[in-house]
This record gives structure tokens, C-alpha cells and sequence, in this order.
């Protein structure tokens, strides 16, 4: 059974006076554990789609199903319990919480979301630490790590919820090309180890290559 | 390990989502108070590092709030204090708690009319009530007069108390201590009379002297009477504060009363803090008492409406409530301030723990809670601080002159009560304007938030 179904997906929104119809009527399936990447050049869509998948944005008309949710009609709340128990993120910018430490940002979703008990909690971060190479890091904070292993903990952080799905949008657009490839080849590992599905979106034809399906989108539609 | 977990999830991954979460999170429910305190001490643990994020902000916002608590606690002990002691001072030794007069004398008490005295039967039946009056520990008849002063060179006029010397040392115990010259003991005997300090002075009498006091009756005949100067009177603020003391023997002879009549029934209660109660429960047994054209025989008065002192506590009290009102402004405005820059700055982060599936209700607990505990550490301080200043303050016996008076201690108190009001109030308007943008926060769209710089 496919992960994600899109039918007919179409977002549109207002900037100032003018309608921007950011995806028009787009259809795909993504099936479980697959390594998936949208490629596009700026303003193609693909952080748009992300935001549909991930029940960020709602989309304006078409269906989607996510992990066998149909996600158009969750309200905000149900949204934010659907995101914290099926999905995963990751961004471009890290997005780490630089009062906590490596183990507490990863242990975070655990904790403030899924709520569960602290011994369990802490042995899948230690799990996942060792996992992305960050076992002997978790006392430090972020602002103590490299960019590369900033991106191995926020990796760490979307995958300790068991989640089905990561989304990462532009993941590689700050970290250098050797660490590019290895979060990439980190992101591949893990799908391996543990079946979840990860998209990510990208503009770099080298970190493309890595992606086993490729959705290219242009103004807004699937070619 | 988290295999077998995966394989469970995918197998129920089509299922409604409301019964997916049911099941989800039965299978790893913690026991429901732990659930919660858990949950509690992660927010108040991610709050208090939040605030150590800016830790000199953190610092000048509760140092604010625990100068509005000290201003507050102190004033409202040293008022509180200053309050009490004018309170005591004039229920003590001149006033009483409730006093009971004929109807009317009040109105007329200027002129101390003799014509307004209560008849020894109205006396018998005041009497009679107040004995089986439990709340009642003492009660002092007096008659009130005025009189010539002669120092048999100069003359002045004089008011004058004429007591039952033991009860009334039992109805205004401090009376004795506003006694600066002469013996205390018994308060005085027959012949004798207490001389207020500026009638001493100024008729240049001592201890010993004799003098004479002439008085009218009410029948308008004049008659005069030696006495032997027994004591000097400290003056105190407020009527009566300047009086002159006689034996109630006394005052009959000179006025030639063979009633027992009296002018004034002080009394007073076991416990002030019932004045209201045991008033309404005198009142509602003397007031129906009517004379043969049937109009009211008695009036009975707490002291709060003998004294314009009442007037002056009522002022502490509203400067203390605006004070207080400064203080919920200051708590309101710091706190208000430092959280809608806390959010401002926070809006990426406020994104990300959105975007990760925080429920918006977390988002507004996360900062509500750090509202509370920057109100809880300014209250805190500020209590301890307070408590600190007030045991100085007691420990170095600081004096102070009223009016007159001179040389007054200075000893501030504070009830818990208080400090509970206060600590509450500031806690309770640090929650109230954190919420506001604790609300934004939460409300925040996570995709404008994680685009925000």
C-alpha cells in the first residue's frame, strides 16, 4: 500500500493582490521506504508540496493521503498529533533548540510530544545517537557541534519517533559537498536500517543523483 | 528495537487516527499523575533554560518585581504598624471599642451636656446586657463634664473624666502609661485628679498642688471642689486625648448628682476582631429599647465613629491599595514586555517545535510558565528581602515622633495573609501577561514561523 497519494493537488495563495497558483493539480504515490527527492529550480513548488505533505499547509483542492490519513481535513491540532507521531523533519537551517543539549534536542519529540516514559525515551535517543554517529556528542549543545553534525542530530531527532516519513527540505543547501554526501548517505542508512520513507527537496544535481525516485517539478506541476 | 515498533505502527496505519493515537498511546501510557508532573517538568525545566538564555534580561525583570513587592510589603508593614499603634493608642487609653451613650449626647458632645446622661435605671439596663456579653472583657462608666481649672491665682477651663478608677483601668489599660508624672499604681483616689500635660504647664501646677474645679450642674448652680494634683496626662491625638481624670465619687458631689447617672459606657472586647459582630449583637439589644414617647433611648458607636483617626487609617489603607495597583502595573508591564520579546525572537524556534507535532496548547504552557517562574523568583526575592528589611527595622528600635508625641517605636509587622495577597497577586498578573503572547505564540503559523529569520 502506497505511503502517500496525491490526486489532483492544488495550492493556491495570495501575495498582495495577486493569486500565485503555487501547484497545479499535481498527482504522485510514494510507496514505503523509498528515497525520494523533488527537484526544481526556486519558486518551482517543492517547499510548498513538503508543507502539504508534512500537514504544514493545507492543500486548496485535490486529496492526500498520508500513512493512510486523509491529512486535507485535519484541523491544527490534530495536525500538530499527526506530524508528532508519523512525521519527521528536517531543515535546512538545522533548526536545533540551543538551550538543549544534543541528547535533549533528539530526546525533545519524545518527551514534549509523544510524552513517553523516560526510560524508554532515553534508550531509543542513545539508540538513535550511536545510529547517526553522535553517541559520545550528547552532552554538548549546538552551538558546541559542527554544521554536519548539527544536521546528523536533527536526522537523529525526526527518526526517534519511529516516524514513517521524513521530510527534509533543502537539507545539504548549508553544509559543505563531502558533508552534503554524507548526510545524504546518512539519510540512506537509516531508511535502510529502519524502512522510513524519506523525500527531500533539492536544487543540487549532485545530491539528486543519490535520490532513487525523482520528481521534477516546474512551475508548480509535475513534469 | 524499534523494528518491531515500525511493524506495529505500519500494521495499523490505515486505521481512524483517533483510534490509532488511543492505541499508541495506551501501549505506553505512563500512570496518569506521573503523566503529568512528567509532562510539567519538562516545561518548566525547557522554561527555566529559556530564561537563563538571557539571563541579565531575566535578572533586571525580576529584580523590578521584587522591588514593586518590597515597596509593597514594606509599606503595607510599617502603615500596617504605624496603623495599629494609633489604633491601640486611642482605643487603649481613651476611646474603648464600643462606647454607649443616651440618645443625642454624641451630637451634642462638644458641650459635654449633663442633661443627656443616662439614668441609673438605663445604666442597670446597659449593665445588665454587657454582664452576660461574653465578648466583653471589661466596661467603664464615666460621667463627662466641664469645669473651672483654678490654680488659685490663674483660672482656665478644663474637660474632664470621671471614672471608676479600676474599671477603668480595666476598659483603657494604657491609660496608666500615658500617666508621665506622678504614681501610676490604681490610677487614682478620691480627691484626686490626672492634670493633661498643657494644663500643667500652663497653670504652672505640680505633683502635690492643690487646686479647685468649679463646675455647673445641670440645674445651673455652681459649686466648687478641692483636689490634689495626683498625676501629669501625656496628651494623645484625637478627642478625649487632652482630658483631665476625677473620681466618679467626685463628679457627684461636685454636680451634685444623686442618680447613679452616667455620661459614657466605654467598653471593651476580648477580641477586637469581633468589633463588627459584637456591635451589631449590642446594638440589636439596646436599639429597640424606647422611652415613653417612644423614641430610641441608646446609641452605641464602634470607636472608628469617635475618632477622625478612623478618617486617617481609612487613607493608609486606600494609599495602600494603589500601591498595590502600582505594583500589579510594573508586574504587568515587565513581564508583558520581556515575553512578547521572548516570542519575537523566538518565532524560528516557535516553528520548529510546531513543525515537530508540539500541540499549540504546550507552545502557550512553555511560555505562560516562563511568565510564572520570572513572577515567582521577583515574589521570592522580594518576600525574603522584605521579611529581611522588617526584622532590621525591629532590631534597631527606630523611634519616631506623631504630633505630640514623642519617641514612638517603630514596629513593623506583616501578617502571612499579606504576604500571601501580595505573592498572589503577582503571580496571578505574571501568568495574566505572559498569556497574550504565550496565545501569539501558540497561534503562530509554523511555516511563517520556520520562514522567519
Amino acid at each position: 500500500m502506497s505511503l502517500i497519494i496525491a490526486r489532483q493537488l492544488t495550492k493556491t495563495y495570495i501575495a498582495g493582490d495577486i493569486e500565485v497558483r503555487a501547484i497545479r493539480g499535481v498527482d504522485f504515490t510514494i510507496e514505503p521506504a523509498s528515497f525520494v527527492s523533488f527537484v526544481g529550480p526556486s519558486g518551482s513548488g517543492k517547499s510548498t508540496l513538503l508543507n502539504m505533505i508534512g500537514c504544514l499547509d493545507p492543500p486548496t483542492s485535490g486529496s492526500l493521503e498520508v500513512v493512510g490519513q486523509d491529512t486535507t481535513q485535519l484541523n491544527r491540532r490534530q495536525a500538530a498529533l499527526f506530524r508528532g507521531e508519523h512525521i519527521g523533519f528536517v531543515f535546512q537551517d538545522f533548526n536545533l533548540i540551543p538551550v538543549l543539549t544534543v541528547f535533549e534536542n533528539v530526546e525533545y519529540p519524545l518527551q514534549m510530544v509523544q510524552n513517553l516514559p523516560k526510560q524508554k525515551r532515553q534508550d531509543q535517543v542513545r539508540e538513535l545517537l550511536k545510529a547517526v554517529g553522535m553517541g559520545d556528542q550528547g552532552a554538548k549543545f549546538p552551538n558546541q557541534i559542527s554544521g554536519g553534525q548539527k544536521q546528523r542530530v536533527a536526522v537523529a531527532r525526526a527518526l526517534v519517533t519511529n516516524a514513517r516519513l521524513v521530510l527534509a527540505d533543502e537539507p545539504t543547501a548549508n553544509l559543505d559537498r563531502k558533508t552534503a554526501n554524507l548526510i545524504i548517505g546518512l539519510m540512506k542508512e537509516m531508511r535502510d536500517e529502519f524502512g522510513t520513507t524519506f523525500i527531500f527537496s533539492t536544487h543540487d544535481p549532485k545530491v539528486v543523483g543519490n535520490a532513487e525516485t525523482i520528481f521534477t517539478l516546474e512551475d508548480g506541476k509535475l513534469l | 528495537m524499534l523494528r518491531p515498533f515500525l511493524l506495529w505502527k505500519t500494521a495499523n496505519c490505515c486505521k481512524d487516527l483517533t483510534q490509532a493515537y488511543i492505541t499508541e498511546f495506551s501501549k505506553d501510557l505512563i500512570p496518569w499523575g506521573t503523566f503529568y508532573e512528567e509532562i510539567m517538568f519538562n516545561i518548566f525545566k525547557l522554561a527555566t533554560r529559556n530564561l537563563q538564555r538571557y539571563r541579565r534580561r531575566t535578572l533586571l525583570t525580576s529584580m523590578l518585581i521584587t522591588l514593586g513587592v518590597v515597596a509593597v510589603l514594606l509599606f503595607i508593614s510599617i502603615s500596617g504598624s504605624f496603623k495599629a499603634m494609633m489604633i491601640g493608642q486611642i482605643t487603649d487609653s481613651m476611646l474603648g471599642h464600643i462606647q454607649v451613650h443616651r440618645k443625642g449626647y454624641l451630637a451634642s458632645i462638644d458641650s459635654l451636656p449633663l442633661d443627656r446622661n443616662l439614668k441609673g435605671k438605663q445604666v442597670a439596663m446597659v449593665k445588665e446586657i454587657l454582664d452576660k456579653n461574653e465578648a466583653v472583657e471589661a466596661y467603664s462608666m464615666r460621667i463627662k463634664l466641664g469645669a473651672m481649672f483654678s490654680n488659685f491665682t490663674e483660672t482656665t477651663n478644663i474637660r474632664l473624666n470621671a471614672v471608676n478608677p479600676a474599671q477603668e483601668m480595666q476598659t483603657v489599660p494604657m491609660l496608666v502609661d500615658r500617666i508621665i508624672k506622678g504614681k501610676k499604681e490604681g490610677l487614682l483616689e478620691k480627691g484626686e485628679i490626672l492634670v493633661p500635660e498643657l494644663i500643667a504647664k500652663g497653670m504652672r501646677v505640680k505633683i502635690g498642688d492643690t487646686i479647685v474645679l468649679v463646675a455647673t450642674n445641670k440645674d445651673g448652680s455652681v459649686n466648687g471642689q478641692p483636689f490634689i494634683v495626683r498625676g501629669i496626662l501625656e496628651g494623645i491625638s484625637g478627642p478625649g486625648g487632652r482630658d483631665g481624670f476625677i473620681h466618679l465619687h467626685d463628679a457627684r458631689t461636685l454636680l451634685r448628682i444623686e442618680d447613679k447617672e452616667i455620661s459614657e459606657i466605654a467598653i471593651r472586647l476580648k477580641n477586637m476582631n469581633l468589633l463588627d459582630k459584637v456591635f451589631a449583637g449590642i446594638k440589636g439589644q439596646l436599639g429597640p429599647i424606647k422611652n415613653k414617647m417612644d423614641k430610641p433611648v441608646f446609641e452605641v458607636h464602634t470607636w472608628q465613629k469617635l475618632t477622625p483617626f478612623f478618617n486617617i487609617a481609612r487613607m493608609i489603607d486606600l494609599m495602600t491599595f494603589f500601591i498595590k495597583i502600582m505594583l500589579v502595573a510594573i508586574v504587568l508591564v515587565s513581564i508583558m514586555n520581556v515575553m512578547v520579546m521572548a516570542v519575537y525572537e523566538r518565532i524560528n524556534e516557535i516553528g520548529t517545535i510546531a513543525a515537530i507535532g508540539t500541540v499549540p496548547n504546550k507552545i502557550l504552557s512553555l511560555f505562560v510558565v516562563e511568565g510564572f517562574l520570572l513572577g515567582i523568583f521577583g515574589t521570592f526575592v522580594g518576600v525574603v528581602t522584605s521579611l529581611a528589611a522588617i526584622a532590621w527595622m525591629n532590631a534597631a528600635q527606630i523611634n519616631f515622633d506623631f504630633g505630640r508625641q514623642k519617641g514612638l517605636l517603630l514596629a513593623p509587622t506583616i501578617s502571612a495573609g499579606d504576604i500571601l495577597t501580595v505573592a498572589a497577586t503577582v503571580i496571578v498578573i505574571a501568568v495574566l501577561a505572559s498569556l497574550q503572547p504565550a496565545w501569539k505564540a501558540a497561534r503562530m503559523d509554523p511555516i511563517t514561523a520556520l520562514r522567519h529569520v
